[in-house]
């Protein structure tokens, strides 16, 4: 049975991946998840310095999912290299780095440093979290501005890349091409739909930065559409994400034309969903005879 | 540190405390790794509400491998686990956090002070502290415990681990007022405090401490989501820059939820 997959020459083993900034750099989930069986690890977003992040509360739960705001708190990409990269490399997985920034330069800065890391096998551009006011979602809502700084990271990424796009636009078919026009070796989608959840009780926001991104089970049938769209409208590779808990989960989006997947918030409700999605994608290929995931991949039109 | 893992935990009993207050035991393995001041994430049986519920850890029994959980019901959450009898299934996710450093009370003249839902898992700490025996025991104990009314919870259990004063809010019971006025009525000094219940009592207790000049170790709560140190949504403010986060920030499920007062931007 071959379950293994290519996304811009770079072979994964399976197609589970994990989905920014849900799994840290996988250090914490080791305890419950042997790394070396993921397709790859997909870590926090990165910055070219330490961000704070936004005020707590930070995170709220609602119906089938969950809101968050966390604002891409991170530790900056030198800390990231000596410390997440080194505990990474002892593992037999890809590693995927997800890139943040405020401006384009930030983003250039970051994509360079990461350029002669041996251990990163591909690099995330996050234009699309929807919880920072500088930046990231500012390029992932016009396609303009997607193609341009897309086209401005291919200049200076010696690793291939993949624009993480944003499902709070008009036509996801747009950016899509956009990204692809502007040179990007594959896309990821989709990021956190903007949502708000309001305390009745304590009559203020849930979530400090009033408004928070949406993921969960919740959004799936939207993550599903979207892959599928995007997939009808772009030749390059899609790691599809959003709402996905299980192996029937990850086919439905593989069968909608992504060639890889991502599990996110579902870490957090079980921290084996992981394991479970990729040994459950295998017994369905055995169920089902399929020799070749490859098979599935864009299998319904 | 143990392994944490999320595994199925067996009901041997729950019954209600006082009002909105549960007191649920449960079988698990996870029992023999508890330390006073570490929680656990519990999961409803309900498929839409996805994430665990941190609560702490009142007491443990290793060898019979009991946790004892004193909770609110504040939501839809904690209302479907008081609905649990004997013999149900409930996952959980543990050990998490660090516990209370309980070897800064070895000679010392200890407070434990406790707010709300913040006084379980002090039950738990000062019982342990109680055990200490020789150059680990504490000088003395002291205990002061905050409720909103009469409706108060677990008293009896404490009065047995050493001197325990009690304020309410509305004076039904001892103290009329908050657990900082109770302390400064009775006349209250520690070298070393421990305490657990809301933000504000937290940021008072602090100040208190510095007052007496003692240390003070505070248990934060803040809303989480995976309970293990990925997500980031749990930080609380520090005042230098913290080691794993390089910013000004601490993951409480992780780095926390006991930290040392001194170290924190309340």
């Amino acid at each position: 049975m071959k379950t293994s997959v290519n996304i811009a020459g770079v072979e994964f083993k399976n197609p589970v991946m994990t989905a920014s900034g849900t799994f840290g750099s996988g250090m914490e989930y080791s305890e419950f998840v042997d790394l070396n069986r993921l397709g790859a690890v997909v870590t926090k977003g990165v910055a070219n310095v330490p961000w704070p992040g936004n005020p707590t509360p930070r995170v709220a739960e609602v119906y089938g999912g969950m809101l968050n705001a966390i604002g891409l708190q991170n530790p900056g990409v030198d800390v990231m290299i000596e410390r997440d990269l080194k505990f990474l490399k002892d593992f037999d997985t890809k590693v995927i780095v997800n890139v943040c920034g405020k401006s384009v330069q930030d983003y250039v800065d970051v994509v360079e440093r990461l350029s002669d890391e041996d251990s990163v096998d591909m690099l995330e551009i996050n234009v699309s979290c929807p919880n920072v006011k500088e930046g990231g979602i500012a390029f992932g809502q016009n396609a303009d501005a997607l193609y341009d700084i897309t086209k401005e990271i291919k200049k200076h990424s010696k690793k291939p890349i993949i624009m993480k796009l944003s499902p709070n636009v008009t036509s996801i078919s747009d950016m899509a091409k956009a990204a692809e026009a502007a040179g990007s070796d594959a896309i990821s989608l989709i990021n956190t739909i903007t949502g708000m959840k309001i305390d009745i009780y304590r009559k203020t926001f849930a979530i400090a930065n009033r408004t928070g991104g949406l993921s969960g089970p919740a959004i799936k049938p939207i993550a599903v559409r979207m892959v599928y769209e995007a997939a009808h409208a772009v030749n390059i590779p899609i790691i599809g994400m959003g709402g996905i808990a299980n192996a029937e989960d990850a086919i439905e989006f593989l069968l909608a034309g992504a060639t890889a997947i991502a599990v996110g918030a579902m870490n957090f409700h079980d921290p084996y969903a992981t394991i479970n999605t990729i040994e459950g994608i295998e017994r369905y290929m055995s169920e089902q005879k399929i020799d070749d995931i490859n098979e599935l991949i864009g299998a319904v039109k | 540190m143990p392994k944490k893992k999320k595994i199925t935990a067996e009901v041997v009993s729950q019954h209600m405390l006082s009002n909105d207050i549960m007191d649920l035991r449960l079988r698990t393995c996870l029992a023999e790794d508890a330390n006073p001041g570490q929680f656990i994430g519990v999961y409803t049986h309900n498929r839409s509400t996805l994430l665990p519920r941190p609560i702490s850890i009142c007491e443990y029994d290793k060898n019979e491998q009991i946790l004892r959980l004193v909770y609110r019901i504040a939501g839809s959450g904690t209302a479907e686990f008081a609905l649990y009898g004997q013999g149900e299934s409930v996952d959980v996710l543990g050990i998490l956090g660090n516990g209370f450093p309980l070897d800064k009370a070895a000679g010392k003249r200890v407070l434990i002070i406790g707010g709300g839902i913040g006084v379980p898992p002090l039950l738990g700490l000062a019982k342990e502290l109680k055990g200490k025996e020789g150059n680990d025991a504490a000088e003395s104990v002291t205990m002061v415990m905050g409720y909103r009314n009469s409706d108060t919870f677990l008293l009896d259990e404490f009065k047995n681990n050493g001197e325990l004063f009690i304020a309410t809010e509305d004076g039904s019971v001892g103290t009329k007022g908050n657990v900082i006025d109770a302390c400064k009525e009775n006349n209250i000094t520690a070298d070393v405090i421990y305490a657990c219940g809301p933000m504000p009592m937290l940021r008072g207790i602090a100040a208190y401490a510095k007052e007496i000049s003692a240390k003070a170790y505070l248990s934060l709560e803040e809303r989480m989501a995976c309970g293990v140190g990925a997500c980031l949504g749990c930080v609380c403010k520090t005042k230098n820059v913290d080691e794993h986060s390089h910013v000004n920030n601490a993951r409480i499920c992780t780095d926390g939820p006991v930290f040392d007062a001194d170290d924190l931007e309340l």
